[in-house]
């Protein structure tokens, strides 16, 4: 196995930002102690299970649930009937989606679709309860696929659904959602300057967030018309906010205490349970608990989309990549909203190229509605394009790093998808693999090398944090969005840095809905970023109420004092040092307790860049594909914490290796999921793997008071391309459908498929 | 439905708890018991969130049935630190940043023990192929074989000092 090294450019002379302290919550996370979803039991509580749809889509005809209600310690049942009519609740389509995801009413659209639940003394006696509804479905045909529900007479899934986009609007429904469109200069000009034009279509299967942590949720509806939910997602306050939606009930009346979250990847910004448990809670008058299998899981949660994307990029002889023109379509799921949207803005972004045009569809298909995935959209689209750059370089005889070089977005380049970028690292992070050892370490047989790049936006939105000075000189940062992979300690260690105290005096912690002020999910990379940002000005707030209070006891002008190491100090020297400690020790005499919050709506996000490279080895008697090395090289902007920005890097790499070699649904002809399962559906084990090698890029982001990008999805959008294309340089053989599996690497490298 | 009566060790602890006769050792675990470090990832035996040391295999606790454990000595997560102190796998762990979520954590830190137990000084590629049944999503598996690596360099350290004394906190 090869060595590793882990290169972190150190940062402008801080003392805790860029240091590796052990996390707040880890002891818990160590010993068994720290409460996930599924961990909560309350006295007096049933156990809930869900009754699903066996059809990929089917005519509710009707629904008996008496036998199932007179079996013993059944509490409560409830059906879409239960819920208000998500076409009545009078808010966005996107909302009625949500709702009509939760639980079907007249129709099902997927396999593994709610129909009901139950709440019973046991989840055994639930299960049985729940195969005990009798429910009546009429089939109905299905799709499966983009071709299929494309098609001119493909069965619909909405019978009102018309495209929006469209110039002129359609009169006639059809399963495409939406189409995007993006275009500059003129793309006949732009192909006529080429010397070598490369074209081709890919396909991608759907692939699930995978987290080990299957959904769950506790509820215990009052009596007063409220009701408290405890589980674990990305964010408790749009769990509020969407669960109040379905039931049709005012946010406020639901208070959400979040669980710790075993991994989500964007899976966990939506809702699944919590509104079932509320109503068999309401409905039952005791708390419930529901808790999914892995199956129902990979049934009816996530996935992210299948794709199929045509791409065709024009490049002259001396590497001026002249044109390129995009085709996708994104797989949706039963509902609209696929990331066709972010596919399309992203594809091209990382180059300056000055003709182009990219169309994109979001189509609906019988399956479960798709949900965020790290750079939700990109990695499909980056492996389209960053495949057909890589047969290009090879096509001029250029290193394909140089060719990216040559074309590589730089500040004041205006993005594909709009703006100028402002400072940006891309650059850095190609010249970072350019002049890796990896990048020239020798190759054996059948042995290949791939690089591709990759781009994501990031996201700022809302968050809010308040600081608390405790009397003994300690402080609590209470925060809103929850910890998915370490940022109670990049919390820790900005506050630090800004009080200029040790970070071990800092408390982090996730708090409730009612509690800390509203806050958007952790996802998109954000919480770094933003709640960061929020968490810095309150500690400003914080030094500036300090030297107030300094300036009280000294009884001088607050210009006269500094906040220096941790302390109050007179700039004249005149007065003994404040500390926190003493002057929370006397807060109560000079104007109360000292406590800030911040709330704010982030701007200033700074975009994500990945360059990564991959040998692989390809067996040719099998077609499995060995990841031997990989080396990836990312703009953190500023690494706070660089262990967690390590992490994300390589988890995010090893994502997009599974998606890359084995990871799909796999669904039969009546669009029944054949692999909902770990052992079928085969993620990446350690085995599997080498040391994922990690350079961290700080370029910083001038927006941010630490210069934080945020670093949590971009990882994910190259490894697609950059295996495919280490697949090609080993065997000659350029594979187009994911995932490259043994059997279809070695259909490719005999010759049975497209080669 | 007659439940039945099971005595075992866990964690030291001498344990009694009623069980049903197809109720498995995982939810035995974490409903009768009360030891939710234990966890479920898929109930089919494929993750190893689970994973428990029973009569000092490791094994998967949704596999296994509750009354199948009677007169057994069990270890889980919860067992691992020793009067007061870390098991010098939980310190390595901490110190190395191989959790993000952590829910798998539990899982790992037994499977490892198991593993250390074993064979006290693995390579990497063993440490990756003991390692292969339990899943991790987050990390990418890196840290956490440095992390199993770094506690299997400690222990030597601390036995051939002559100390019997774990590196902890
Ligand atoms: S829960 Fe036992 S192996 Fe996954
Ligand atoms: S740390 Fe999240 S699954 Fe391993």
């Amino acid at each position: 196995m090869t060595v590793t090294e882990e290169t972190t450019t150190s940062g402008p002379g801080y003392k805790w930002v860029g240091t590796r302290p052990i996390r707040p919550d880890g002891l818990d996370k160590v010993t068994g102690k720290a409460r996930f979803g599924a961990d909560l039991a309350l006295p007096g509580m049933l156990e809930g299970a869900v009754l699903r749809s066996p059809h990929a889509h089917a005519r509710i005809v009707s629904i008996d649930t008496r036998a199932a209600a007179a079996m013993p310690g059944v509490k409560a049942i409830v059906t879409g009937a239960d819920f208000p009519d998500p076409a009545e609740l009078g808010g966005r389509p996107d909302e009625e989606m949500v709702a009509a995801n939760i639980i079907a009413r007249d129709k099902v659209l997927y396999e593994g679709h709610v129909v009901a639940a139950v709440a019973a003394t046991s989840r055994k006696q639930a299960q049985r309860a729940a195969a005990a509804i009798e429910v009546e479905y009429q089939p109905l045909e299905h799709v499966l696929t983009v071709d299929e529900a494309m098609a001119d007479d493909a069965p619909l899934l909405h019978p009102d659904l018309k495209t929006r986009g469209m110039d002129p609007a359609p009169e006639e429904p059809s399963n495409i959602a939406s189409r995007i469109s993006h275009e500059r200069g003129d793309l006949d000009k732009g192909f006529a300057e080429a010397d070598l034009v490369v074209e081709r279509t890919f396909t991608t299967k759907p692939v699930h967030q995978g987290y080990i942590e299957p959904h769950a949720a506790v509820a215990d509806a009052g009596e007063n018309g409220r009701a408290t939910i405890w589980c674990s997602s990305q964010g408790h306050f749009a769990m509020r906010t969407m669960t109040a939606t379905v039931l049709g009930w005012e946010p406020s009346k639901l208070k959400v205490i979040p669980a710790e979250i075993g991994g989500g990847f964007g899976g966990k910004t939506v809702i699944y349970l919590e509104p079932l448990a509320v109503a068999l809670s309401a409905k039952s008058g005791r708390p419930v608990r529901l808790v999914m299998d892995r199956d129902e899981v990979f049934r009816a949660s996530g996935p992210t989309s299948g794709t199929k994307i045509r791409v065709k990029v024009g490049v002259t002889n001396d590497g001026q990549l002249t044109a390129a023109e995009a085709w996708m379509a994104y797989e949706a799921g039963a509902y609209p909203g696929s990331p066709v949207g972010a596919g399309g803005m992203t594809i091209l972004a990382p180059y300056d190229i000055p003709n182009f045009s990219v169309e994109g569809f979001d189509v609906v298909v019988n399956k479960p509605k798709v949900a965020a995935y790290r750079a939700p959209g990109a990695p499909m689209a980056a492996f389209a394009l960053e495949s057909v750059l890589d047969e290009l370089a090879a096509g001029i005889g250029m290193d394909p790093v140089e060719l990216r070089l040559r074309n590589a977005a730089v500040e004041g380049t205006q993005a594909s998808y709009g703006p100028k970028f402002p400072r940006i690292g891309f650059v850095e992070t190609l010249e970072a693999i350019r002049d890796h050892d990896h990048y020239r370490a020798p190759l054996g047989p059948n042995q290949g090398r791939g690089v591709a790049s990759g781009f994501w936006f990031n996201a700022g939105m809302n968050s809010s944090a308040t600081v608390h000075v405790n009397e003994d000189g300690t402080m609590t940062v209470v925060v809103g969005t929850p910890d998915i992979g370490g940022s109670r300690a990049s919390m820790g260690l900005m506050a630090a840095e800004e009080m200029g105290i040790d970070v071990a005096k800092i408390q982090s912690i996730v708090a409730d809905t009612e509690t800390v002020g509203f806050n958007d999910v952790t996802g998109g990379s954000r919480v770094t970023l933003a709640t960061g940002a929020a968490v810095v000005e309150a500690c400003r707030s914080i030094k500036a109420d300090l030297r107030a209070r300094a300036a009280k006891t000294w009884d001088c002008d607050i210009e006269e004092v500094e906040w220096v190491d941790g302390q109050a100090q007179h700039a004249g020297g005149g007065e003994t040092p404040l500390s926190l400690q003493a002057l929370a020790r006397k807060s109560g005499r000079t104007g109360g307790p000292i406590s800030a919050t911040a709330s704010l709506n982030a701007r200033g996000v700074g975009a994500a860049f990945s360059t990564q490279v991959c040998d692989v080895e390809v067996d040719p008697e099998t077609g499995e594909v060995t990841i031997l090395r990989f080396t990836t090289a990312q703009d953190a902007g500023t690494a706070i914490h660089p262990s967690y920005v390590e992490g994300q890097m390589q988890g995010g790499v090893v994502q997009g290796i599974g998606w890359a070699l084995n990871e799909e649904y796999i669904h039969d002809r009546d669009g029944r999921m054949e692999n909902p399962g770990f052992l079928d559906y085969r993620i990446p084990v350690a085995s599997d793997l080498p040391m994922i090698d990690t350079v961290v890029v700080e370029v910083p982001n001038p927006a941010h008071p630490y210069g934080v990008r945020g670093v949590g999805e971009v990882g994910i959008v190259p490894p697609l391309a950059a295996v495919a294309n280490a697949i090609a340089a080993a065997t000659g053989c350029r594979l187009v459908d994911l995932p490259m599996s043994p059997p279809r690497v070695l259909a490719a490298i005999t010759g049975k498929a497209d080669g | 439905m007659t439940r039945t009566h099971i005595t075992c060790t866990i964690n030291g602890d001498e344990v009694e708890f009623l069980c049903d006769q197809d109720e498995t050792l995982l939810d035995a675990l974490r409903d009768e018991v009360g030891l939710t470090g234990v966890k479920e990832g898929c109930g089919t035996g494929d993750c190893g969130a689970c994973s428990v040391l029973l009569d000092g295999r490791v094994t998967c606790a949704c596999l296994v049935f509750a009354p199948e454990v009677d007169g057994t000595t069990m270890v889980t997560v919860e067992g691992l630190a020793e009067a007061g102190q870390l098991h010098p796998l939980q310190q390595c762990f901490l110190e190395g940043a191989a959790l993000q979520c952590g829910v798998c954590t539990p899982g790992f830190l037994v499977a490892a023990k198991a593993l250390l137990d074993r064979n006290p000084d693995p390579t990497e590629t063993e440490v990756r192929y003991a390692l292969a049944g339990n899943l991790c999503r987050c990390t990418g598996y890196d840290k956490i074989i440095r992390a199993v690596l770094d506690a299997a360099a400690d222990m030597q350290t601390a036995t051939n000092g002559g100390s019997t004394a774990a590196t902890t906190a």
